[in-house]
């Protein structure tokens, strides 16, 4: 009876969703390459230190030297090893930022979800806080607060930056969920009498589940510059080695007057560009592995 | 016909607040479904067909008026008989694109709302039921549909995922609002069987809206067709009835609007009724008395524009008309303007031939 109709020819695949997201990720040659060098850097920074020698003595006789066989960036002011410091230098920006960027995001999509499902006097709340957050101004209030606890541990600078970094996020997380929620598929789950949470966070949030990867990965970025930033300006305690750490000593130790001091200085720098076009990509490769209509292409 | 019947709309009201003021979308409905049976809810766009559908699947809140469910009003209800109502009257969209949530496989679709009732357990049960659904709809193999996502399958697959979907919950109503107008007309036939074989082996009652008498027609011959206009049911009985020996002057323009492939039936059609006026009057500010008089071929001034015309008995049907109404004598009875055939096209097959 329904010859008229036929089936699409299908081939039967049934992935899980870390499986979806390796094709994805896989599919593109620009999102393989960002993930690549997000894992390569990743990797460097948390099991390079296992790896490499840990002793890196100060060593006067060395001070400031080029690279050579021996030290492959050089040494540093204390005549130390560069390379050594630099593989120690990646772990605590990356799992600060990293853990900055997941609490803004779960804050962001938990707090638009419900003021965008639900409307009404908790949105007109949410939306006040979102206001007043938004004219804070991040970096002066990240100053503000590191200045004032002065022994702030990683994490605690990982909350500071988060609580600035969710305002922007919520804001389009909650117009998104406004507009999918007219949307007939969610009647049609209402109609099934599926519950509200349901609704929410497995009929509408899925939707967005690129948008949300996307902004989480450039939330890590932006985490990633804050907490840099603030170790350039000399305003952390100088204890455990990170990027941020070495461009500030550098510039302690007037490296633009020192050619040989150059590899100190853009060891980090390349590290950081790197791992930013490296999310970047990788943030456009998870977008389509989580998107079945651009996965199918 | 003493049975309680499935749903039952009373002087059903519906009215929005625009900027422009009050606007009465649907103005008193009131329709009986029974289980098994269809009734087709017909009209021009914006005559508050869906309106009234979503008000009786109880989607949104009428502003006066009661939609019972076997003879209990909804706003009575506790939170067990709701969720029975709930899950006994299904709605079937009009667009299979947008009711299909696109981050979702066929499977996942179709199981979300018996997972969440507890109606199967464990994986296996529950594709296995999914399957079950999906060859009720005609949609065989069922395996090569479970794992697709709605973007893979046509429209008329998706409206089929859609029907089963609802089918899921076991319905004894399903509201269909113009379920099958954005699908191909070969597959319109072919999910209008589909929804035929539904409602007689598992009982299931239709309310059916439809802008085409072509459908209508095919669909609920052995049912009932109401017409509405302007928010009024202003002709309301048996299919054959209506369609053959139409008697409100909209009724009679409308099945005059169908499309007739014969030549010699088309200009019999045609000079059978005029209407006075295409312009559809604005509901922010009906016509005094009959809405439908300013483009009435049968206007009588001093009759048409004063009362509002009430349904009343004409012939063994339901009508809104004081022309009919005042006309009403046995010799009238019978006045054939139109026959059956009026409405070319889809035929009801015989019942052999059906499925």
């Amino acid at each position: 009876m329904t010859a008229v109709e036929a089936p699409a020819p299908r081939r039967k695949f049934r992935e899980s969703t870390l499986g979806q997201i390796w094709t994805g990720l896989t599919r593109s040659p620009a999102g393989f390459a960002g993930t690549v060098l997000v894992l390569a850097i990743v990797g460097f920074s948390f099991i390079g230190p296992l790896v490499v020698d840990q002793h890196n003595p100060t060593d006067t006789s060395q001070i400031w030297t080029a690279p050579s066989g021996e030290h492959w960036l050089g040494t540093q002011y204390e005549g130390k090893d560069t390379f050594t410091i630099l593989v120690n230098s990646g772990a605590e920006p990356i799992w600060v930022g990293g853990m900055a960027a997941t609490m803004a995001v779960i804050v962001a999509v938990v707090l638009g979800s419900i003021a965008g499902y639900f409307r009404g006097r908790i949105d007109a709340l949410l939306l006040q806080l979102t206001d007043v957050t938004v004219t804070i101004p991040q970096f002066l209030l990240m100053i503000a607060v590191v200045a004032f606890f002065e022994d702030i541990p990683p994490w605690g600078v990982a909350i500071v930056v988060g609580s600035t970094m969710w305002a922007f996020l919520f804001r389009s997380i909650r117009a998104q969920v406004m507009s999918l929620k007219e949307r007939e598929f969610v009647e049609a789950a209402k109609l099934q009498h599926l519950g509200t949470a349901r609704i929410v966070f497995r009929e509408i949030l899925p939707n967005m589940a690129g948008f949300i990867f996307v902004n989480f990965v450039i939330a890590v970025n932006q985490a990633i510059y804050a907490i840099v930033g603030l170790y350039i300006l000399g305003l952390m305690p100088s204890g455990t080695p990170n990027w941020g750490l070495m461009i500030h000593l550098s510039w302690q130790n007037n490296f633009f007057l020192l050619p040989v001091a150059m590899p100190f200085v853009l060891a980090p720098l390349l590290m950081i560009v790197l791992f930013t076009i490296g999310l970047v990509t990788m943030g456009r490769g998870l977008d389509q592995a989580l998107n079945p209509r651009l996965r199918e292409r | 016909m003493s049975e309680t019947p499935l749903l039952k709309l009373s002087g059903l009201e519906q009215v929005f607040d625009t900027r422009k003021g009050p606007v009465a979308a649907v103005g008193g409905v009131d329709l009986e479904i029974k289980a098994g049976k269809v009734l087709c809810l017909v009209g021009e766009s914006g005559c508050g067909k869906t309106t009234t559908a979503r008000a009786a699947a109880g989607i949104t809140r009428p502003t006066s008026g009661a939609v019972e469910f076997r003879g209990k009003p909804l706003t009575a209800m506790n939170a067990a008989e709701r969720t029975e109502y709930r899950r006994s009257v299904q709605y079937i969209h009009q667009d299979p694109y947008a009711a299909l949530n696109p981050t979702r496989t066929v499977y996942s679709t179709l199981t979300a709302g018996l997972k969440r009732h507890g109606l199967v357990k464990g994986r296996t049960e529950a594709r296995a039921k999914a399957a079950e659904l999906l060859r009720l709809v005609d949609l065989t193999p069922p395996e090569s549909y479970l794992d697709s996502y709605p973007h893979q399958l046509s429209g008329g697959q998706r409206q089929r995922v859609n029907v089963a979907r609802s089918l899921a919950m076991d319905p004894k109503l399903l509201i269909c609002d113009e379920s099958t107008s954005m699908l191909d007309v070969s597959i319109r036939v072919s999910l209008l069987n589909t929804l035929g074989r539904l409602r007689d082996e598992l009982d299931v009652g239709f309310l059916f809206i439809t802008h085409d008498l072509a459908v209508a027609k095919y669909f609920a011959w052995d049912g009932e067709i109401a017409v509405m206009y302007l928010g009024k049911v202003v002709e309301h009985g048996p299919t054959p009835e209506v369609i053959g020996n139409p008697q409100h002057p909209y009724t009679k323009a409308l099945i005059g609007a169908v499309c007739e492939p014969d030549p010699d039936l088309a200009k019999a059609n045609r000079s059978a009724e005029q209407l006075r006026s295409a312009e559809i009057p604005s509901l922010h500010d009906l016509p005094a008395g009959c809405a439908f008089h300013p483009r009435c071929p049968a206007f009588e001034p001093g009759v048409c524009d004063g009362e509002r015309p009430l349904l009343q008995l004409a012939s063994r049907r339901n009508v809104a008309c004081h022309v009919v109404a005042r006309d009403r004598a046995p010799a009238a009875a019978d006045d054939r303007t139109l026959t059956f055939d009026a409405v070319p096209g889809l035929r009801r097959p015989e019942p052999e031939s059906a499925i």
